[in-house]
């Protein structure tokens, strides 16, 4: 564990550096435990894949004193069991060519077929290891090996929301349209951000989260737009 | 049609509904919006009688055109741009009457890019998760997540009363082309070798053309870090990152929440205004900072801002004509 200067109010926490799924629950307990010890010092929380970004009121405390109270603090969520259960989100996909328009290539360049990655990306449960880059946008791993892939060369300038994407060994459904170069293999009828609903996100960090394949009819009559 | 407050008539070139930004919904990824020059918007707030982060117009580079339907009082901070009520030039940094059908015009900066337009009271949009911030990138508060159009209405109260407050001259900003940022060292910043540290520190950054209210992006030595391949984590206000090229890039108020480049730290939150006061073009140098010292700067820059004392201007205007 290292705690690190971020700014003039924010320091952040690093527990390791590399990413797995322990590590992922510790960043969680990490969050739960802070928030109650920290209360109005903390004015919010940025948990990632190994670390924890805290910007903190620099008019009621300072990095000295923070960085004196964390480590018991971190210690203390260390031996604790989770208070939120992690909860399993299942999403429905609509795979196909016409609304994943990177099955072919993806499959002519890993060999497997296009109904092996479809079936490979629905095998496993995967984890949210943070959330950012845009509102409700979730990233999830880690995807089997085999369908494992680098991002586009040149990044398309509008990907369409719900589109599920891969990109190396993470993959996210794009709670929005927005550019991007991740591998498209098919798209979520729901949606992944909606300020109408509370919470306005289905998944949290820490949460876990299973693909399952529906078919166009299907995904038309879940309010999915082709 | 009733009285709800203004009119647009010309949207101008960005005019953007801010408060003091959407705080605590990072988690979901959301940026918190927010003034880019905090100062600016907070004196014009503190001329109106306002709270500090009552909802004011953040008017970019110029070209505003408004008509009242309220009695009520404005001011606009900021940017150096030409101000007019129905065509006779008012001053800036100070509170003004208006009164139902006053037209009121921003022209286009002089110096400085971004100026703010408080009304008294405020304006009365609903809020998003807390925060009227527009943010065009996330589609998400002010007017519907959009900039303004013209025809737009912005509610605000009819406010009778009041006095007409200015900044003494001499504590209004004055906008170079040319600013020293003093920047906390943090997050990866011994990972960059001594050597590139000097030449950042040494060096004189312009800035680019795609600069933005999500970041400024610099031009100038670049800098290199030895760190691989890092994971994303996340980005604070101010932060200083360099992507591979070697060209920083400072993060302001509609910043991403996490990224994966390496950080040299971040730019004191007093110093930013004169960062997002820039054009293209601009000159910008770094100047290290611990955090003990960055904090004593910010709490005495809110101090010394508590205690200057607006000037009460007399508040009947003459009309026009």
């Amino acid at each position: 564990m290292k705690i690190a200067v971020a700014g003039e109010n924010a320091l952040i926490i690093y527990l390791s550096d590399h990413l797995s799924p322990e590590v992922s629950d510790q960043v969680q307990r990490a969050v739960q435990v802070l928030e109650q010890a920290l209360g109005d010092l903390l004015v919010d929380l940025v948990p990632s894949y190994a670390s924890l970004l805290l910007i903190y009121d620099l008019y009621k405390t300072d990095y000295g004193r923070l960085c004196s109270q964390i480590p018991a603090l971190l210690a203390e969520a260390k031996g604790r069991a989770s208070e939120r259960r992690a909860k399993l989100v299942e999403l429905p996909v609509y795979y196909s060519e016409e609304s994943g328009p990177d099955l072919r290539v993806m499959a002519s360049q890993t060999g497997l077929s296009i109904s092996d990655i479809v079936d490979l990306h629905q095998a496993r449960e995967y984890r949210v290891y943070a959330i950012g880059f845009a509102p409700g946008f979730a990233y999830l791993g880690e995807v089997d090996e085999r369908i494992a892939h680098p991002r586009l060369a040149t990044p398309r300038p509008r990907v369409r929301q719900g589109s599920v994407g891969i990109a190396g060994r993470q993959t996210a459904v794009y709670p929005s349209i927005s550019p991007g170069g991740w591998n498209l293999i098919g798209r979520c009828p729901l949606l992944m951000f909606d300020l109408q609903a509370d919470p306005p996100m289905p998944v949290e960090v820490g949460d876990r989260v299973r693909f399952f394949a529906i078919d166009r009819s299907e995904f038309i009559s879940m309010g999915g737009e082709l | 049609m009733s009285a709800v407050g203004f009119q647009v008539i010309k949207p101008g070139v960005m005019t953007l509904i801010q408060d003091g930004g959407r705080i605590g919904y990072h988690r979901l990824g959301l940026t918190t919006g927010g003034p880019a020059d905090s100062l600016a918007f907070a004196w014009a707030n503190r001329l109106c009688g306002n709270p500090s982060g009552a909802s004011s117009l953040e008017i970019t580079v110029g070209g505003l055109e408004l008509v009242a339907e309220v009695t009520t009082r404005i001011a606009v901070c900021g940017a150096d741009m030409p101000l007019a009520i129905n065509g006779r030039p008012i001053e800036g940094w100070r509170s003004h009457s208006v009164y139902p059908g006053d037209k009121i015009s921003v022209g286009f900066a002089r110096a400085g890019v971004r100026a703010y337009l408080a009304t008294a009271g405020g304006l009365m949009v609903p809020a998003v998760l807390g925060s009227t911030a527009t943010v065009l990138r996330e589609g998400i508060g002010g007017m519907e997540g959009r900039k303004l159009v013209g025809g737009d209405r912005l509610p605000c109260p009819q406010v009778d009363s009041g006095d007409c407050l200015k900044v003494p001259t001499g504590y209004r900003p004055v906008y170079n082309r040319r600013v020293l940022l003093r920047m906390v060292m943090g997050y990866q910043h011994d990972a960059f070798a001594p050597s590139e540290r000097e030449r950042f520190y040494a060096g004189e950054y312009q800035v680019s053309s795609q600069s933005d209210r999500m970041g400024y992006r610099l031009e100038g030595p670049a800098v290199h870090c030895r760190m691989p391949d890092m994971l994303s984590e996340g980005i604070c206000l101010g932060a200083v990152q360099v992507p591979p090229d070697g060209q920083p890039i400072v993060l302001l108020s509609d910043r991403q929440t996490i990224g994966g480049y390496p950080k040299l730290g971040a730019v004191l939150s007093v110093d930013l205004p004169l960062l997002a006061q820039l054009p293209a073009g601009g000159r910008v140098s770094f100047a290290p900072i611990t955090v003990d010292k960055a904090r004593q700067v910010r709490l005495q820059a809110t101090k010394q801002f508590e205690q200057i004392q607006p000037v009460v201007c007399p508040s009947k205007e003459p009309s026009a004509g």
